[in-house]
């Protein structure tokens, strides 16, 4: 990549060394586009009337008098404004009466303060522009020789480069001893093993309605219902409760069995009752935007699109998979109950997924 | 020095000022650097209201830290929001609740917090766009371009993490998202899951995690970075634009003292006060609408904070690929995603280091080009805004069909086909543009300045007058550099011996040429041209 | 609106109210008073059905068919029960235009509630469904709104969004807001699943959590509901928060810029 050997005629060339350092060169024949110079410096009205500036002044002065007096606002509201006093104001609705107090006078004191000094610096300060002199950032060629003789002289009396032994060992020591931080990082939390391959599902759990907590009959129900699900036993007190609904949510439909492409989803359900993972097979979105006269489901977060009357396949969006089936059928007392887990992970793809 | 009799003289702040020169030497520090020149534009301006607002978003999260309580412990809630009474939630929601509702001033600190940083963000990607157009991150100031770019970055990661914290609806259905995309990561993606989590998710240790790298880890780098790249600033001095007396050699502008320390400090308080003005009039986050993290609940317009908004657009976006193979699973759909955010930022992040091996150009620079005098550099970098704008439509694919009654998928075929056609467009007429601008100033030179005053001449025929520029216009105009594009050089040496072409040279001639070929940019008027037309036509 | 809401929650609003009702069920006796109750309910009833075939003819046959067995423009009302007329019809969905988009949205309410009731009254005769909800069934006594708050959020806010300003589904069709909706209608939409929204029969979804919802509906996207923190911006999330980030706030600080960097104009040369 190095491009030393490239000749240098591509450059322009530099064109304006004789108008540095603010010197003013006379456009003349040779040059009519050349550096003219800084332009001389012209008066504000503050410059010249001290009326100007003497109004300048009192504007300055009745900003930081203004920045003051909204401070006081500020602790004045602070005190007397209860926390849970609301107020209407127009436009913006029924808002805090507090917060829009205290951020007004936080806001006013603070602005005020900035808005005084800029215009203390811009109307009062001197706007005489200077001209200040760069200096290149390379260092001339002597103080790099000087640094390169001082390095070299360093590096031979270290003898690092003589004593291949120390050098040797110095490096292997100062790559070890890293590996004691990254295997104190072990215990940040378990291996994978099959943990994303398990939910609470399993053979004879029932399937409990997520809202009134009952366990579901088929009759329960309806054709272009929507019904949300959990396995029995799962309380939202229990301490694990978040870790296993994020696996084990259930989206519970009923499609006319006509009306299912999917042979094995028609197995899989009781009577057109079909029970999806409610979890996204992207990146994990609870999924449950369910059409019921199109039975597509669509996820909130990324629209990943689901065919819930054909085996749940993805039918738009950046989903790799269709959304795992479980499989349902009814016990003794006529209850819904699950007929083992899911056969496969649900949520997002993994590595190990297979 | 002043000798002991001048000192015992010498008024309390002086002698203040001698005690600490003894130690520290400030006297020369001062000496280089309280005259320091500032040029005065309004551009030169944004990086202040990243560093203010960094500030800002530093001094309100300490206040934060103080009531807020970093735990996933599920707690039943009973403080003064109603529309959540008994519900169960973590610590760290309820205590986010009770800094909104309960503590007084909680809720304008939170929002100031949370505004600022939106502003934060915002701000760095239109000044590091600024600095892009400008060409100012040509030598020496290609270290300061990547402190700035790291800047970027961690700043985006210190947000989402921060957006994280309250553990809402909202931000737990975004770190669902990390989580599943991180899961997608081929053969370490569940160990890093696992890690990170401490186990599944969500588990109960992620809140905790977040926190330490939300308030410390992140912010801590940050800090450091801000400072190297103000150190910089400083060592280098400011760039500026060409202008009569501003050359590469010189700084022209005002002094640190006075002026700048009142304009510069001035500037702090504005913004903090505007923001916090906002903060009382706009409501930011509004956690307890959104309700606590539950793993199996939801809500439509899921949208991370507008700076994740382009990864957000890129998964959207992407259709869902997926290969199984051997018994694992490389999930594309996620993981192309994932690499495209990092490949689309690294390109403007190492720009610098391509467009100085193309021009070969080796000499320091402080003179700012004018963006349309830079046609392929500015063609190249609206391409690179167009595709990042594409892809924040996409991050709000859904809000965008409600609000103008459009078809989702249509809204994201859009993104899809814009994603590729829309920076090659951009670019295309980007360069047409800027090739424009360049011959209106050449005319402008040559020709003069249309004054919009119609003259009749004496055979009947109507012109219009121009004025001629004064001189301070004809150099600002004709003052910028143009590169002529590199030859490969002679194939054959001098001793008649064949020698053989590196690709890479090849490569480079070619883009030297896309740069700066005749079909890229307009040669500028030079004095001759000048000279003939003034001197023939100078009857206007 | 404000006005009326403000009286609502006066002392004595329950009390005229009350008062009110007594009145009208005073009035409803007189008029039916001469036979017996039951058999007035009857006549009422047949009358209704009546009215209501004859307004069905008019209006809806032509693409429901004659006798509400669907055709190829709408579907079958038999059994759709009384609760989804009034959502629909009620809402202003039906009748639908003719040239419909995606959906058929919420627009100008074309009959008076006793043409629609008489509507209702004459689907329902057709097959038995959902009856329209009563006040004591949507209303907020015995209400819980937290607990409505997690059932929204469980049920209705993966379409509606956290306080109900609607979404985007698949297609150009799009979940409704629910700002500004009669608490029956909302009742009966859920009861009903209208369009492409499933439904929430009292098995998958309780009375009593239908009614927790409604009033957590009205807590949160209500006329009095509170933004503390000033403007709701929507409530549409980071979308809305970060464009306005950045043209409010971004671009006011931009604006300071420009004043700040700016030299003050010079005195005039004379």
């Amino acid at each position: 990549m190095s491009s030393q050997d490239i000749p240098e005629e591509n450059l322009p060339a530099e064109q304006d060394d004789h108008g540095a350092h603010g010197a003013v060169t006379v456009a003349d024949e040779k040059n009519p586009f050349a550096d003219p110079g800084l332009p001389p410096h012209e008066h504000r009205m503050q410059d010249i009337d001290e009326r100007a500036a003497k109004r300048s002044e009192r504007t300055v002065a009745f900003l930081f008098t203004l920045s003051m007096l909204a401070t006081v606002g500020f602790i004045a509201s602070f005190v007397t404004i209860p926390v849970d006093e609301s107020v209407y104001i127009f436009p913006l609705g029924h808002i805090s009466a507090l917060n829009f107090a205290l951020g007004m006078t936080l806001g006013v004191s603070l602005f005020a303060i900035g808005a005084a000094a800029v215009h203390w610096a811009r109307t009062l300060m001197s706007d005489v522009e200077i001209a200040d002199e760069r200096h290149p950032i390379e260092a001339s060629p002597e103080v790099k020789a000087k640094v390169m003789a001082d390095f070299r002289d360093g590096a031979k009396e270290s003898a690092l480069g003589r004593r291949k032994l120390i050098r040797t060992t110095m490096f292997g020591a100062l790559a070890l001893f890293p590996l004691s931080g990254v295997v104190l990082l072990r215990d940040l939390g378990p291996l994978p093993e099959d943990k994303l391959r398990h939910t609470l599902w399993a053979k004879g759990k029932l399937l409990v309605n997520m809202n009134t907590n009952e366990p579901l009959r088929p009759s329960d129900v309806a054709v272009g219902s929507l019904t949300f699900a959990k396995p029995e036993g799962l309380e939202e007190h229990d301490h694990d409760f978040q870790t296993e609904i994020a696996k084990a949510a259930l989206m519970i439909v009923r499609i006319q069995p006509e009306n299912i492409k999917d042979k094995r989803e028609l197995e899989w359900s009781h009577e057109g009752i079909v029970a999806y993972s409610k979890i996204c097979t992207h990146v994990g979105c609870p999924i449950s935007l369910y059409e019921q006269q199109t039975h597509h489901v669509l996820c909130p977060c990324h629209q990943s699109t689901f065919d819930l009357s054909d085996g749940a396949r993805v039918i738009f969006g950046p989903a790799g998979h269709a959304l795992p089936q479980l499989r349902i059928g009814v016990n003794d007392e006529g209850y819904l109950e699950a007929l083992g887990d899911f056969e496969e992970p649900v949520g997002p793809a993994f590595w190990e997924r297979g | 020095m002043s000798n002991n009799d001048d000192r015992r003289k010498a008024p309390a702040g002086e002698r203040v000022a001698d005690w600490a020169d003894g130690r520290l030497g400030i006297y020369s520090l001062a000496k280089a650097n309280m005259r320091k020149i500032f040029p005065d534009h309004w551009s030169f301006m944004l990086g202040e209201i990243c560093l203010y607002s960094f500030i800002i978003i530093i001094l309100t999260g300490v206040y934060l830290t103080l009531f807020f309580h970093p735990s996933m412990n599920e707690v039943e809630y009973h403080g003064s929001y109603v529309p959540l009474q008994g519900q169960l939630m973590s610590e760290a929601f309820a205590s986010t609740l009770d800094i909104s509702f309960d503590v007084r001033g909680g809720l304008l600190i939170r929002q100031i917090h949370h505004w600022a940083a939106i502003i934060f963000l915002a701000g760095m990607f239109v000044h590091m766009m600024r600095v892009f157009f400008t060409g100012a991150f040509r030598k020496p100031r290609e270290i300061n371009w990547l402190f700035g770019f790291l800047l970027f970055v961690l700043g985006m990661f210190t947000g989402f993490t921060g957006y994280s914290l309250p553990d809402d609806l909202l931000s737990g259905t975004g770190v669902r998202f990390t989580q599943g995309a991180i899961l997608s990561v081929p053969i370490v993606g569940t160990y890093i899951s696992m890690f990170l989590f401490g186990g599944e998710f969500p588990g109960g240790d992620f809140v905790a995690r977040f926190y330490s790298i939300h308030i410390l880890l992140l912010p801590g780098i940050m800090l450091g970075l801000v400072v190297g790249h103000l150190i910089l600033v400083f060592y280098h001095k400011h760039t500026q634009f060409a202008g009569p007396g501003r050359t590469n050699k010189n700084v022209v502008g005002m002094p640190l003292l006075p002026v700048y320390m009142a304009k510069a400090g001035g500037f702090f308080f504005l913004v903090f006060g505007a923001i916090a003005a906002l903060a009382g009039i706009a409501s930011v986050n509004p956690i307890w609408a959104l309700g606590p993290y539950r793993a199996d609940q939801v809500s439509t317009g899921a949208q991370p904070d507008w700076y994740m908004g382009f990864a957000e657009g890129l998964v959207r976006a992407m259709p869902g690929w997926e290969i199984n193979f051997w018994g694992h699973t490389l999930v594309l759909g996620v993981f192309i995603p994932l690499v495209l955010f990092g490949l689309f930022l690294g390109v403007i992040a190492l720009y610098p280091f391509i467009e100085s091996w193309i021009t070969g150009d080796k000499r320091e620079h402080h003179i700012l080009d004018r963006p349309r005098n830079a046609p392929t550099r500015t063609a190249f970098g609206v391409a690179w805004v167009t595709g990042y704008m594409i892809m924040l439509i996409g991050g709000g694919n859904d809000i965008v069909a409600t609000h103008f009654h459009l078809s989702i998928n249509a809204v994201t075929w859009f993104v899809r086909i814009g994603f590729f056609a829309g920076p090659v467009l951009a670019f295309v007429i980007t360069k047409r543009i800027c090739l424009g601008l360049q011959r209106r100033d050449k005319d402008k030179v040559l020709h003069g300045r249309e004054t919009g005053t119609i003259k009749r001449l004496p055979h009947g025929e109507y012109i219009e007058v121009h004025e001629p520029l004064s001189q301070e216009q004809l150099y600002t105009l004709t003052s910028h550099e143009q590169y002529a594009p590199a030859e490969i050089g002679p194939t054959v040496d001098e001793n008649g011996v064949e020698r053989k072409v590196k690709r890479s040279e090849k490569v480079r001639a070619k883009l030297s040429k896309a740069y700066y070929g005749e079909e890229s940019q307009i040669a500028k008027p030079t004095v001759e041209e000048y000279k003939e037309i003034t001197s023939g036509h100078g009857h206007h | 609106m404000k006005k009326l809401s403000a009286r609502r929650r006066h002392p004595l609003a329950a009390l005229v109210v009350l008062l009110l009702a007594l009145a009208c069920t005073g009035g409803l006796y007189a008029a039916f008073a001469p036979a017996s109750k039951a058999q007035a309910d009857e006549t009422a009833q047949s009358l209704a059905i009546e009215e209501g075939k004859k307004l069905y003819a008019v209006g809806c046959a032509s693409c429901h068919g004659t006798g509400g067995q669907g055709s190829s423009d709408g579907p079958s009302l038999v059994g759709v029960g009384a609760a989804a007329v009034d959502f629909q019809v009620g809402t202003g969905r039906m009748p639908a235009a003719t040239s419909q988009g995606a959906q058929v949205p919420r627009k100008k309410v074309v009959y008076t509630q006793a043409e629609i009731d008489q509507l209702a009254a004459y689907i329902s005769s057709l097959g038995a469904g959902p009856n329209i909800p009563t006040e004591a069934e949507y209303g907020p006594e015995g209400a819980d709104i937290a607990k409505g708050g997690e059932l929204f959020r469980t049920n209705c806010a993966q379409c509606h969004n956290f306080t109900g300003k609607g979404g985007a589904l698949t297609r150009g069709k799009f979940a409704p807001t629910i700002e500004d909706v009669d608490p029956k209608h909302i009742y009966e939409a859920m009861q009903t699943g209208p369009q492409n929204m499933p439904s929430f029969p009292d098995t998958t979804l309780s009375e009593q959590n239908k009614k927790d919802i409604i009033a957590y509906l009205n807590a949160v996207n209500g006329d009095e509901t509170e933004s503390p923190g000033g403007l709701e911006l929507g409530g549409l999330g980071p979308v809305s928060e970060g464009l306005f980030g950045w043209i409010f706030g971004l671009g006011g600080l931009i604006a300071v810029a420009v004043w700040v960097a700016a030299r003050t104009a010079k005195a005039k040369k004379s």
